[in-house]
Parts: structure tokens; C-alpha cells; sequence
């Protein structure tokens, strides 16, 4: 296997009943690399993400992950839903204990350290005895992040896990999220439609064209040094640049076909 | 010594206003026990007054000493036709009980089945449509005629009326698990058991508890009148048995004896609720 196409995307298709969501999809991960999916509502994204998790299956076109065929879900893949998904009923430490307990086969002390290990990642050790809904948005995503990152997956994968969260919350677990990166050395693929978070996190930002049957419209390298800090980048004129790039291509190559159009049917 | 002049009649209006004299509003439990205490006050009253007119019904004062009598030993037992109110009781929770413990037993797993699977939910649907709506009292008969005696007939009839809402509300439950829960326990690749262990039967559960809270009601509801008819001992044969000696006073007794075992059997149900239902 070529280290740069651990994850890889070949030729996938995606169909739901007669209207084509996704075609034509080519795309290669490096091992450790931080690639982030970017465009229009609708256009399929999430569902792009979805067949890498293996919630859906491609219609036509293959995924690999470490060389291996992926035709289903599994635990080889952390996933983080926009909603946090928690169990309501279990404990923050439950929660992530739950997922531990599956992928690893250890004695009990050795699983309870791990799953203390990935809550204290996330800066969360001191609410392991909480339940979801007694703890803030922001607290319930980090709580879902260490669920995936516990499992010790091959490829994180987060479907605009801050997207539902205000806008100061939101930077702080962006700026969380690249220091457990940059500690964990984790592959990740990320679903986003915030530009900056895009590009402030990413190796490459990946945009797709607006649906119905979405391409990758460009890729774009994001070479900015890291660690990365928000507040030097702001001023930053390669980063305001990169941030320009993606701008252009949401709205002003994507933009005719923006999301109020009605969706063309191929008969 | 300076003359004293009296108050400025400004300064004298601002009193009130610089030491407003704040009263904290009642506290509402206070306001929610006068209420309950005023309500029950004018029910005696108007008791008493149907008392006096009727002549027939006797007022509370009959009824507080004939229930002092009989709950000075609820527990004698001279034969099987003279019992204690307390035995009635027993034996009346006992047939719920039973009939209800075996209504959980075979609705709950029948509920999840229903709710997990279209085919069989469509399947189910025409039966439970058709025979919810029964009373459960119709079903006496079959049950004597299949068990040939009088016990077992009370007993099945409260396990075919707790049977409906206990199938009805586990599959609406189930039906109503997330999707997000579901994806969880797909990405994580959990075990059947861990499924349905960790997932399904937790999210289930507040609706499993509604489908036994409304069933526990229409069972006790039951049971009084399936017991009038099958004879035996039990509090629905009590009412009865005072009927036929013309002692109202202990059918009252009976009447207010039964609201309470109600009352407290739902409460009980509803502190299960709380324990087990989650903050969103």
C-alpha cells in the first residue's frame, strides 16, 4: 500500500432510488492527514461521509482503508455525528466505555484506564460522572470525539461536529481538535460548510460541486506551518488567501446552482 | 428647643414608597394543600347534604365510624366467605399481579417483536384494533370455560386488558428509538445483546412504564367488577356481598378504599417514570 492512499475513494457513485447524489468520486488520504469536505448544503458531503463510515454503500466504486475493502461499519473508523449522539441513559465515562469495551479484548482496569485516558484528552476527566444532560453542547461533542478517539481508529471521522454549536464554543474546540491531532497523529476526515474552520484545520480542503450528482470540483493544498494558532493566522496574508480560494469556489463557481435550485431530474 | 413642625406632607406620601412593604407571595405548595383541603371539605359537605335528604346514603359521620370498625382488624378470617377488608385487598392485588405480571411477560417481548419488524406490525394491527376496544369483562366467560373455575377466569381477564397497552406502548417505543442511537450502535459494531441491552431496552423503557401505568389503572378498574361476578374473596366481592347484606356504609368504605390502592398504585408507577426517564 502507498502511504498516501491509505484512505482511498476510487470511482464511487452514489444513487438513492433515480436521483444521483454523487459521481465520479476520486480521492486519496495520506496516512495522518487532516482532510476536510467543504460545499453547498445538499450537495453530499455528508453522504460521502457516510460511505466512508459504511452507513451507506456505494452505488458503483470502491473504498480502501489500509488496503482493505470497507462494506460496512466498523471500528476500524471513529465517527463523530453532528449531534453528538450520547446515550442518554449512560455517563459521560459509560458513553465512551461502550465503544472501548467492543474494539479491545483486556481486562476490565485496562479497559476503565483507556476510556479515563480519552476523556482526559478532551479535557473531560472531571465530568466522567455526568450524564449528557448535564453537561453543555460543546462538553457533550468533546464527550463524543473521546468515544471515537478511544477506539484508537485508522480514520477519525467527524460529520460537522461543531456545527451546532455557537460561534466562541466553536473555536475553542477547533483549537482543541488540532492539539489532540497534532498529539494523536490521527487521520481525519471532516465534513464542514465553515470556510475558516476548513482551512485553519486542514491539510486540503476538498469541495464538492453543487448536487444533484456532485463531483469533486478542486482541491486545495493548505501548507500553512503548524501547530497553527488562530489568532497569528488571522493576520496571516497565505491564510486569507486559501480562505479566499474556497470562498471563490462556494460562491461564485458554485454559486448559480446554489441550494434554492430545484434539483434536476436525469430521466 | 425649636418648634417641632410637623411632617412635610410630601415627605409624609414618600413613606411607602421608600419602605415599600413587600409581601413574598404564598408559596405554591401552601396554595396546592388549601385547594386540596378545600376540595375535600366541600365534597363532605355536599355528601352530608345528599346524606340528609336521601336518607338512604348515610353521611360521613356513619361512615367514619363504621370504617374505624373495620380497619380496627382488617385481618380476621371467619371462613372463607367473612374475611378482613384487609385480605380483600390482598387478594384482589394478588389476581392484578398475577394477570398483569403475565400480561408484562408476554406483551413486552411481543411489543419489541412488533415494533422492530413491519411485516408483524402489520400483522398485529387489524387483531389489536379489533379486540382493544373489548371490554375485558366480555372475555369472563371464554375464561371460565376454558379454566373451569372462578379464580384463574378473574385472573385471565386482567391479563387480556393489561395486554394492549403493554404491546402497544413498547412498539410505539421502539418505533420511536432515534435514528441517531441506531447509527451508534452500527459505527460501534455493538453486539445484538449490547443492542439491546445498552440501546433498545433503555430508550424503551419510559414507554414500557406508561404502557404498564395505563394498564395497572385499567386492571384495578377491572378487577372490581370481574370479582362481583366470579364470587371468592376480593374487594370487588366485598362491594357485593355488602350490597346483598344492605351494609352501604362499608360499600362507601369500599368505594374510598379502592380510589386509595388506585391512587398509590399509580404514584408508584409514576416515581418509576421519573427515575427512568432522561433530560433530552
Amino acid at each position: 500500500m502507498a502511504p498516501e492512499r491509505f484512505l482511498a475513494v476510487e470511482g464511487v457513485n452514489m444513487s438513492f432510488g433515480d436521483s444521483n447524489i454523487l459521481t465520479g468520486i476520486d480521492l486519496a488520504v495520506k496516512k495522518g492527514e487532516f482532510v476536510c469536505l467543504i460545499g453547498h448544503s445538499g450537495c453530499g458531503k455528508s453522504t460521502l461521509l457516510n460511505l466512508v463510515a459504511g452507513l451507506l454503500k456505494a452505488s458503483a466504486g470502491t473504498i480502501l482503508l489500509a488496503n482493505k475493502h470497507i462494506d460496512g461499519p466498523g471500528p476500524d473508523r471513529g465517527v463523530v455525528f453532528q449531534n453528538h449522539s450520547l446515550l442518554p441513559w449512560l455517563t459521560c465515562f459509560g458513553n465512551v466505555y461502550l465503544a472501548v469495551e467492543r474494539v479491545f479484548r483486556e481486562p476490565k482496569p485496562r479497559l476503565k484506564a483507556r476510556t479515563h485516558t480519552a476523556l482526559e484528552l478532551v479535557g473531560l476527566a472531571h465530568a466522567e460522572d455526568k450524564f449528557p444532560h448535564q453537561i453543555s453542547g460543546g462538553m457533550k461533542q468533546r464527550v463524543g470525539i473521546a468515544r471515537a478517539l478511544a477506539m484508537e481508529p485508522k480514520v477519525l471521522l467527524l460529520d460537522e461536529p461543531f456545527g451546532a454549536l455557537d460561534a466562541l464554543t466553536r473555536a475553542t474546540l477547533q483549537d482543541e481538535l488540532l492539539r489532540i491531532v497534532a498529539r494523536t497523529g490521527s487521520t481525519v476526515v471532516m465534513v464542514t460548510h465553515d470556510v475558516d474552520e476548513a482551512v485553519l484545520l486542514s491539510d486540503r480542503v476538498v469541495m464538492l460541486t453543487n448536487g444533484p450528482a456532485a463531483r469533486i470540483g478542486e482541491v486545495l493544498e493548505v501548507a500553512l506551518p503548524r501547530p497553527r494558532e488562530r489568532l497569528t493566522l488571522a493576520h496571516d496574508a497565505r491564510f486569507m488567501e486559501l480562505r479566499a480560494r474556497v470562498l471563490e469556489f462556494l460562491y461564485e463557481k458554485q454559486a448559480g446552482k446554489a441550494k434554492g435550485a430545484p434539483a434536476l431530474k436525469v430521466a | 428647643m425649636p418648634p417641632t413642625t410637623p411632617p412635610h406632607p410630601a415627605a409624609r406620601r414618600e413613606i411607602p414608597h421608600q419602605a415599600p412593604v413587600k409581601r413574598a407571595p404564598a408559596p405554591e405548595w401552601l396554595i396546592a394543600a388549601i385547594a386540596c383541603v378545600a376540595g375535600l371539605a366541600a365534597f363532605l359537605v355536599a355528601w352530608s347534604a345528599i346524606a340528609r335528604f336521601s336518607g338512604r346514603i348515610p353521611d360521613p359521620m356513619a361512615v367514619g365510624a363504621a370504617a374505624a370498625k373495620i380497619f380496627a382488624d382488617p385481618f380476621y378470617s371467619k371462613g372463607p366467605n367473612d374475611q378482613g377488608i384487609g385480605w380483600n385487598v390482598l387478594k384482589s392485588l394478588q389476581r392484578v399481579g398475577i394477570g398483569f405480571g403475565l400480561a408484562a411477560l408476554v406483551g413486552i417481548p411481543l411489543g419489541f417483536m412488533i415494533g422492530r419488524f413491519r411485516f408483524l406490525a402489520g400483522m398485529a394491527a387489524p387483531i389489536i384494533a379489533l379486540l382493544k376496544p373489548v371490554s375485558p369483562l366480555a372475555w369472563l366467560p371464554i375464561g371460565l370455560l376454558v379454566f373451569k373455575a372462578a379464580n384463574p377466569a378473574a385472573i385471565y381477564v386482567i391479563f387480556i386488558c393489561s395486554l394492549w397497552p403493554m404491546i402497544v406502548n413498547t412498539a410505539v417505543g421502539v418505533r420511536q428509538i432515534p435514528q441517531d442511537y441506531l447509527n451508534v450502535a452500527r459505527v460501534l459494531n455493538l453486539s445484538e445483546w449490547k443492542v439491546f441491552t445498552k440501546i433498545l431496552f433503555p430508550a424503551v423503557l419510559p414507554y414500557m412504564i406508561t404502557g404498564v401505568r395505563l394498564s395497572i389503572g385499567v386492571a384495578w378498574l377491572v378487577i372490581v367488577a370481574a370479582e362481583m361476578l366470579t364470587g371468592g374473596v376480593g374487594i370487588g366481592f366485598w362491594v357485593w356481598d355488602e350490597w346483598n347484606n344492605l351494609k352501604v356504609e362499608h360499600i362507601i368504605i369500599a368505594i374510598f378504599t379502592i380510589g386509595i390502592v388506585g391512587l398509590l398504585l399509580e404514584q408508584a408507577l409514576m416515581l418509576a417514570a421519573r427515575r427512568f426517564s432522561y433530560g433530552a
